[in-house]
């Protein structure tokens, strides 16, 4: 491997890490604050990456298009889905046992699955990124890489910024950090908690709907594409241990890393590499690497 | 060097969460046919020194040795089949079954024979008789067939004490026994412990004061995690220190 | 007590006797149908034990499955059938042995992090038959010769008749649930069923619940993987969707809907699941939608969760619990 393909494949690692963050983070604070374990957390993903599909043309027609049009409708559309699932579906899970969270939450994915195939169809759809990002920029003398995939780590690391500095500078972050290390305390402290499970909600929810409709135009859109997110990213809580967004990160990054350069060096146990990883770290570490917090 | 009837000795045991100390240096010696009482406001670290001397949570130092064995590094399981049993503060029986089937499954511990599939556990010539007796001498005799659940408070602590009995412990820590009871059944539980005194080494972590002074043969008081007197009643009483840090607020 | 094991003997009895005679009147597609259920009543009887007798929610039991069925298939000949009498105790033991694996590793976490390690170590096996040359691929392996049940060059039985198998699948099913309903009255089965109710008790009473519950998890990879040879057999054809998360989360969905915390709720569940999917995928009732069966299947599981958490065979339970009072309930709750 040259320089220019290690690079190339770093950046990979780096974008494909990012993104796993960005779905996997909010999963790690519903799992931390309320205590829910949630399986359709994927389908948001794969809704995110349909939107990014279907929206498109309606934008268009609307507004006169645009991609970040469509992402904006879509952040708006994903922030009310999470208000009205948690209403609907999650307020009342919160008491019930992780068996029945885990049945409910598999309903939904069946539900929202064939919703998708009902409106949608089941066909693979690619998304065109908008055009001022669709070159690419040359790397060493004969790569190139794709200017829309800098711009998507870009986005990421812009977002994990922010996520960092509501998390740590600003009362609402206090509370959600206070609610992933212990959920009791936040409830006698007498913050509104209902309100602070909304809000964690919904921003999971239009945290990896953002991470599908971002991640379309790269991966293109397909069914199950949700699934295959979800389970990689409860990898990814695993490892970093649960309600820790800074575990979550690094572990993100950790599995981009280990997954991009597996599929170089082992294609054909590239699947299995990341599974390997957290079997050994489970054997060191069963609570994962980073304490909530 | 420890005296043949010393069952349970702890040795500096410490135990710190973060930067509190919760137990702080404790030594203590339990030994047949005594009750040993621990007192303290809440927070002492009572509970606290139950869970590592029963192997719930390891020490951050300190060693402990049962019957003259060295079991620090010992998992609570394994203290338990040794000799150790302990009873709960927070009631933790199994409310769905039954008064019995909770003492024979306690019982089981004595001889588990995992792998015996096709024998039935409630045919067995050991667990059986001996939950019986243990229920019998908790005073739960009459309420063998009631589901646990359906006890009244009292009836609960006793069922704890009753399941602790049915493993045939030689020590019995015991957080907490008396706990919401009223009179009647704090004689009987006091009873209890004084017809098991023969036979065991008892740690008795109570609030109860006129119960610890009526049955303690020894009292150790914690503050803050440390013991800051370990004498018989008589001396704990008259203690100084004691009465300005304890017992002067419940007097 | 006596009087409802009676009744319950009873209705074993009746539903042994009903699958017996079934052939009779029902027709090829009915056995084979029954067929499939009966083996899927195996594998959630295999969950039954994890879940409702141990309390240990195992979102990954479709890999013991697939490695059982897999292993059939690999290890088959093309062209010579091998005894079934080596055959089945190898894919058995392979299916165990991940297990095993599995569950020393992640009895190590609990609550949410168990399920989710299940699920990922499954996802672990799927991968390995999906993207290694072992598993030929999302396209599958076909099993061209059946295994042969001889002794001494005489054969027994020809598992290559679909009603001969019926009985074969019957006779399995029928093993595999009196020796769990003989397990879980021994001293191992009350320690389980101690270990859901309180493992922290159990351990001050000397338990090493570790031990336990790693023994039940690779007792139930080892049925599992004994339902995944009857599967290929049954089949005579694999592919990765055996192991595929869906698998297990149906799974759950079956010992649910039947009712947890007893061995027949997993039967009733496999063969309510395997109704509620032919109902939904009934195109004179759903036209359209038909194709979409999974929708009603999901909103089903959805309002069960919220109105009936107790299954379908918990009703009686339920009802019989509120005329005695719901005492234990609450004792549980502030225990």
């Amino acid at each position: 491997m040259d320089l220019a393909t290690f690079l190339v494949q770093c950046l990979n690692a780096l974008q494909y890490g990012l993104l796993l963050f960005l779905v996997a983070s909010g999963l790690t604070l519903i799992f931390g604050i309320m205590g829910v374990i949630n399986l359709a957390h994927g389908s948001f993903y794969m809704i995110g990456a349909y939107m990014a599909f279907a929206l498109a043309p309606f934008v268009a027609q609307a507004v006169g298009g645009g991609f970040f049009a469509t992402l904006l409708v879509g952040l708006v559309l994903a922030v009310a889905l999470g208000y009205v699932l948690e209403w609907g579906f999650f307020s009342f899970l919160y008491e019930r046992e992780h068996l029945q969270q885990v049945l409910m939450t598999y309903g939904l994915i069946l539900v929202f699955e064939e919703l998708r195939s009902i409106l949608v169809g089941d066909d693979v759809h690619g998304v065109q990124p908008p055009a001022w990002l669709a070159g690419s920029v040359p790397l060493g003398d004969l790569m190139t890489y794709p200017v829309y995939r800098l711009f998507v780590s870009a986005v990421c690391i812009a977002l994990a910024a922010g996520m960092y500095f509501v998390l740590t500078r600003t009362r609402l972050g206090m509370m959600i950090r206070a609610g992933a290390t212990n959920r009791e305390m936040v409830q006698s402290l007498g913050i509104d908690i209902q309100f602070l499970y909304r809000v964690v909600f919904a921003a999971g929810v239009a945290l990896a709907v953002f991470a599908g409709m971002i991640a379309a135009p790269i991966s293109s859109v397909y069914p199950g594409m949700g699934n295959q997110v979800l389970i990689v990213c409860f990898v990814v809580v695993v490892i970093g241990g649960i309600g820790s967004v800074r575990g979550a990160l690094f572990a993100a990054l950790l599995i981009g890393l280990v997954d991009t350069f597996g599929k170089v060096v082992f294609p054909q146990a590239a699947g299995v590499l990341v599974y390997v990883m957290m079997a050994l770290i489970l054997l060191w570490k069963p609570d994962g690497l980073f304490r909530a917090g | 060097m420890p005296t043949p009837d010393v069952l349970l000795r702890g040795e500096r045991l410490t135990r710190r969460w973060g930067g509190l100390t919760a137990v702080d240096d404790v030594t203590l010696e339990l030994t047949r046919g005594s009750v040993h009482a621990v007192i303290g406001t809440n927070g002492a670290g009572k509970s606290t020194l139950i869970n590592l001397l029963s192997g719930e949570i390891p020490a951050s130092s300190g060693r402990v040795a049962l019957k003259g064995q060295d079991v620090t590094a010992w998992p609570q399981p394994a203290r338990a089949r040794a000799g150790l049993g302990r009873s709960y503060q927070r009631t933790t029986i199994f409310p769905q079954f039954t008064v019995l089937e909770n003492c024979r499954l306690a019982a089981q511990s004595r001889r588990q024979r995992p792998w015996a599939w096709w024998e039935r556990a409630d045919a067995c010539t050991l667990a059986m008789p001996a939950a019986q007796r243990a229920a019998q001498a908790a005073g739960l005799g009459d309420d063998l067939d009631r589901p646990a659940g359906l006890l009244s408070h009292g009836g609960r602590r006793q069922l704890e004490i009753a399941m602790c009995l049915a493993t045939a412990p030689d020590v019995l820590l015991l957080d907490e026994p008396l706990a919401g009871m009223g009179a009647e059944e704090t004689d009987r539980m006091l009873d209890l412990l004084a017809s098991l005194r023969a036979g065991h080494a008892i740690l008795l972590v109570e609030h109860d004061m006129d119960a610890v002074f009526r049955i303690a043969d020894r009292i150790t008081v914690m503050v803050n995690g440390a013991v800051i007197a370990s004498d018989v009643p008589e001396a704990v009483r008259a203690n100084a220190e004691v009465q300005a840090a304890y017992l002067g607020s419940h007097a | 007590m006596s009087a409802g094991a009676k009744t319950g003997g009873v209705a074993l009895a009746v539903a042994a006797v009903a699958l017996a005679l079934f052939p009779l009147v029902a027709g090829k597609f009915g056995v084979d149908l029954v067929t499939k259920i009966m083996v899927f009543a195996i594998l959630a009887l295999s969950l039954e034990l994890l879940v409702g007798q141990t309390g240990l929610v195992c979102f990954g039991q479709a890999a013991f499955f697939g490695i059982g069925a897999y292993t059939v298939v690999l290890l088959s000949p093309q062209y010579e059938a091998v005894s079934i009498f080596w055959l089945a105790p190898v894919a058995v033991l392979f299916a165990t042995l991940y297990a095993l694996f599995v569950g020393a590793l992640s009895l190590r976490t609990r609550g949410i992090y168990f399920i989710m390690v299940t699920l990922a170590f499954a996802q672990m096996a799927y991968y390995v038959f999906h993207d290694t040359p072992l598993g030929r691929g999302t396209d599958g392996i076909y099993l061209y010769v059946k295994p042969a049940v001889e002794v001494a060059g005489l054969t027994l039985v020809d598992l290559d008749k679909p009603l001969t198998f019926y009985y074969v699948v019957l006779g399995a099913l029928a093993l595999t649930f009196a020796f769990l309903a003989v397990l879980l009255r021994s001293r191992f089965g009350r320690a389980l069923a101690g270990v859901k109710a309180n493992e922290q008790r159990m351990r001050a009473a000397g338990y090493s619940t570790y031990a336990y519950k790693l023994a039940a998890f690779t007792l139930s990879g080892a049925i599992a993987g004994f339902a995944g040879v009857l599967f290929a057999v049954k089949d005579g054809f694999v592919n990765p969707e055996l192991l595929a998360w869906h698998l297990s989360g149906s799974l759950l969905v079956m010992i649910i809907l039947g009712g947890l915390g007893r061995l027949q709720g997993a039967v009733i569940g496999a063969f309510a699941y395997e109704l509620l999917r032919l109902i939904f995928q009934h195109e004179p009732l759903f036209g359209a939608f038909a194709k979409h069966w999974q929708l009603g299947l999901g909103l089903t599981i959805i309002a069960m969760v919220a109105l009936l958490p107790e299954g379908l065979a918990g009703l009686p339970a339920e009802i019989r619990r509120r005329r005695v009072g719901r005492a234990p309930r609450t004792a549980d709750a502030d225990a």
